[in-house]
C-alpha cells in the first residue's frame, strides 16, 4: 500500500542541519492499523508530515498503491490527517467541518450532504452537528477531527498523537473506538505515539523508532517479547538487562542457570546482553534447587495487582521481578532481607543486538 | 498575563488619584468644552447663551463644508480601501511565508511612515507632486490618494499583522490536507478568519485619513479643502461655534469607528 523507500528527511543546511530521517525504507500493508513508536525527536512526526505531502524528503521516494506520491502536494494525495491539535476550521460548524473535504474534491451536495449524515453517525456527533467548534469538549472535537479526515474516504489516515491531549479515561474510550472505526472504515491507519501502551494495544504493526532511523517493525507481541535491540526493550515496558554467554542457541547467565534463547540476525557468539521481562520471573522464599538461581530480596513493593521485588543476584546485578497478586500469595512472597530462590519461565530469555 | 499582576493594585500608589484625575482632565476637558458650545445658542466660544442646534443647521447648510465633507469621505475611502488592501496582501507575506532574508527590512519599511515626521514626508510629497502636476499639468485628487494611501498603510497593516499571528498555520496546512488548492484554502480558511482583522484594519486607515492636515494641507491643489483643511482655514478668520459642530460630528464618526475597531480586534476568534 504505502512504500517508504530510503527517505532521508534533512531541516536547514551547512552548520544548522539536523537530519530528521535516516535512510528510512517501510512497506505498509492495505487495511493495516500501523503505528510509528518512539521518542519525541525521533523522527515519527517527520516520517507521517512525508506522508501526507507538507514536506518533500530530501532523499528517498514515497509510493502509493505503486505509483511515486514524493512529489505531489498534499491536496492531490488521497491521504488525510487526524492533527495532534485537531486543526478545526473555527468559523465552521461541526457538519460543516466535516463536509470541507467533500466540497473541495466537488462531490455533488446531495452525496456531501448523505455521507456528512453517515460521518457524523459514525463517530457519534448527529447532535452536536450544528455547534461551532469552539462549543464542544476536547473529545468531541477529536471525534469531529477523526470525521472530518475520514469523510473524504482517503486510502490512508495519518494521524498525528491524536489522543495525547485527552485525559486517560477519555484516551482509553478512544482507543477502543479508533480501533472500531478503522476495522468499520477498512482504511489503512499510520498513527504515530510516544504511548507504549497506546501502540501495544492498538496497532497490528509497530514500528520503533529513534534518532531518525526504524529499529524494528513487527506485530506488537514480537515488538514486546522479541526486542532486537536494547533500545527497543527498554523503550517498551519494564526490562532487566543481564550479562550472559551464548553458544549457538544456548544461553549461559553470568549469574547461572542456562535456558535455550531467541537470538536476532548478526549477533556474535560469545558475550552478550540478554532481556528478561518482570513478569517472567518467579520468586519463592528459600534456598535455590536445580534450574534456580540464589538472589536476596532488597525491595518489596505493592501496587495492587502485583507485587514488584528488587532482587539481588550472586554477581550483584539486579533483577526486577514482578508477580500478580492473588488473595492467597501474600504468604508466598518472601520479606525484604530474605535469601530467595529465582526461577526462569521458559523461552523468558531474549539474546539482544547491542 | 493577569496572574503576574494578582495582588497588586495601583489604588495603592501614592498620588494615584492625583495623577489619574490630572490626565482625564487634561485629556478630555477641553472635548467637553468643544462639545459643549457646539450647542451654544450665541457666537461666542467663552459665554453660555443657551442650547441650540444652530451651528449644526449652518454647517449642514454650508456649501463649502458640504463639499469639503464629501471630499474628505471619498478620499479616506480611496486611501483606506487601496491601503488595507495592500496591507493585507504585506501582512500575508510577512507572516505567511517561510523566513527569508530582508523579512525583518521589509517589516521596517511598511513601518516607515510612523517613524518619519510627518512634516519631512509632506514637504518631500509637495516638492515632488509639484514637479509632476508642472510636468504633466494634471491636478486631480489622485495626489491627495497616493498620498494618504502611503501614510495609512502602516496603521492598516499593524491589526491585520496582529490578527495573522494569532491564527494557527495548521488551519492552512489540513485545508490543503483535505484537498483545497492554494486559492481555495485563502478563500474559505485564511481570508474568512483574517477578516476581523482586515476590517479593523480599514477603519483605522478611515479614521487616520479622515482626520490629517499636515499632509493634506501641503498636497492638496487649489479648491481641494478637506474638513480639517476647511476647518484651520476657518480658524484663521471669524471663529464661531459652527468650527466646534463640525468637530463634534468628526470626534462622534472617530469614536464609533475606533470602538468598533476594538469591538473586532479584541473578539476571540
Amino acid at each position: 500500500m504505502i512504500q517508504i523507500e530510503n527517505a532521508t528527511k534533512t531541516f536547514g543546511q551547512g552548520d544548522s542541519a539536523f537530519t530528521a530521517l535516516r535512510d528510512v525504507s517501510v512497506d505498509i500493508a492495505a487495511n493495516e492499523f500501523f503505528t510509528l513508536l518512539g521518542p519525541s525527536g525521533c523522527g515519527k512526526t517527520t516520517l507521517l508530515r512525508l506522508i501526507a505531502g507538507f514536506e518533500p524528503p530530501t532523499k528517498g521516494a514515497i509510493l502509493l498503491s505503486g505509483s511515486d506520491i514524493s512529489r505531489l502536494p498534499p491536496n492531490q494525495r488521497p491521504v488525510n490527517t487526524v492533527f495532534q491539535n485537531y486543526a478545526l476550521f473555527p468559523h465552521m460548524s461541526v457538519a460543516q467541518n466535516i463536509a470541507f473535504g467533500l466540497e473541495m474534491l466537488g462531490k455533488p451536495k446531495a452525496e456531501i450532504a448523505k455521507t456528512v449524515d453517515e460521518m457524523l453517525r459514525l463517530v457519534r456527533m448527529e447532535e452536536l452537528k450544528d455547534r461551532r467548534t469552539s462549543e464542544i469538549s476536547g473529545g468531541q472535537q477529536q471525534r469531529v477531527a477523526l470525521a472530518r479526515a475520514l469523510a473524504p474516504h482517503p486510502q490512508v489516515l495519518l494521524l498525528d498523537e491524536p489522543l495525547s491531549a485527552l485525559d486517560l479515561k477519555l484516551r482509553k474510550e478512544m482507543q477502543i473506538e479508533l480501533k472500531r472505526l478503522q476495522s468499520e472504515t477498512g482504511i489503512t491507519f499510520v498513527f504515530v505515539t510516544h504511548d507504549q501502551e497506546e501502540a501495544l494495544t492498538m496497532s497490528d504493526r509497530v514500528a520503533v523508532m529513534n534518532a531518525g532511523r526504524i529499529l524494528q517493525v513487527g506485530s506488537p507481541r514480537d515488538i514486546y517479547e522479541r526486542p532486537s535491540e536494547r533500545f527497543v526493550a527498554n523503550f517498551i515496558g519494564e526490562s532487566n538487562f543481564l550479562d550472559a554467554e551464548r553458544i549457538g542457541g544456548d544461553v549461559t547467565l553470568a549469574a547461572g542457570g542456562s535456558f535455550a534463547a531467541a537470538v536476532p540476525e548478526g549477533v556474535p557468539e560469545g558475550k552478550v546482553s540478554v532481556l528478561i521481562r518482570p513478569e517472567h520471573i518467579r520468586v519463592r522464599g528459600g534456598q535455590p534447587e536445580a534450574g534456580e538461581l540464589s538472589a536476596k530480596v532488597e525491595t518489596v513493593v505493592y501496587s495492587g495487582d502485583a507485587t514488584t521485588l528488587h532482587l539481588r543476584l550472586a554477581t550483584g546485578e539486579v533483577l526486577k521481578a514482578r508477580m500478580a497478586n492473588a488473595p492467597d500469595s501474600d504468604a508466598a512472597v518472601p520479606a525484604e532481607g530474605q535469601d530467595a530462590a529465582v526461577s526462569i519461565a521458559p523461552g523468558a530469555v531474549t539474546v539482544l543486538r547491542d | 498575563m493577569a496572574d503576574a499582576r494578582k495582588g497588586y493594585s495601583v489604588r495603592t500608589l501614592p498620588g494615584f488619584a492625583i495623577v489619574a484625575l490630572f490626565t482625564l482632565v487634561a485629556l478630555y476637558a477641553p472635548i467637553a468644552i468643544l462639545v459643549v458650545f457646539s450647542f451654544n445658542e450665541g457666537t461666542s466660544l467663552a459665554i453660555w447663551e443657551g442650547f441650540s442646534l444652530r451651528w449644526y443647521r449652518q454647517a449642514i447648510a454650508n456649501e463649502a463644508v458640504q463639499d469639503a465633507a464629501l471630499r474628505s469621505l471619498f478620499l479616506a475611502l480611496s486611501a483606506s480601501f487601496v491601503a488595507t488592501t495592500a496591507a493585507t496582501m504585506a501582512a500575508l507575506a510577512t507572516t505567511r511565508t517561510r523566513r527569508f532574508p530582508g523579512r525583518t527590512i521589509i517589516y521596517a519599511l511598511i513601518n516607515q511612515p510612523l517613524m518619519v515626521p510627518e512634516i519631512v514626508t509632506a514637504v518631500a510629497l509637495l516638492i515632488v507632486f509639484a514637479w509632476i502636476k508642472v510636468w504633466t499639468g494634471h491636478t486631480s485628487m489622485i495626489y491627495l490618494i497616493v498620498a494618504h494611501t502611503a501614510f495609512c498603510i502602516p496603521f492598516a497593516y499593524l491589526p491585520i499583522r496582529a490578527r495573522l499571528e494569532t491564527m494557527d498555520m495548521s488551519l492552512e496546512i489540513a485545508a490543503r490536507d483535505l484537498y483545497a488548492s492554494r486559492w481555495l484554502t485563502f478563500r474559505r480558511v485564511t481570508l474568512p478568519l483574517m477578516w476581523p482583522g482586515i476590517v479593523a484594519g480599514l477603519m483605522l486607515a478611515f479614521v487616520i485619513s479622515l482626520d490629517d492636515v499636515v499632509i493634506t494641507e501641503f498636497v492638496k491643489s487649489a479648491g481641494q479643502e478637506t474638513l480639517p483643511t476647511y476647518m484651520l482655514g476657518q480658524l484663521r478668520r471669524v471663529v464661531t461655534p459652527e468650527v466646534n459642530a463640525i468637530s463634534t460630528a468628526i470626534l462622534l464618526a472617530g469614536a464609533i469607528l475606533v470602538s468598533l475597531f476594538f469591538r473586532l480586534t479584541n473578539r476571540q476568534s
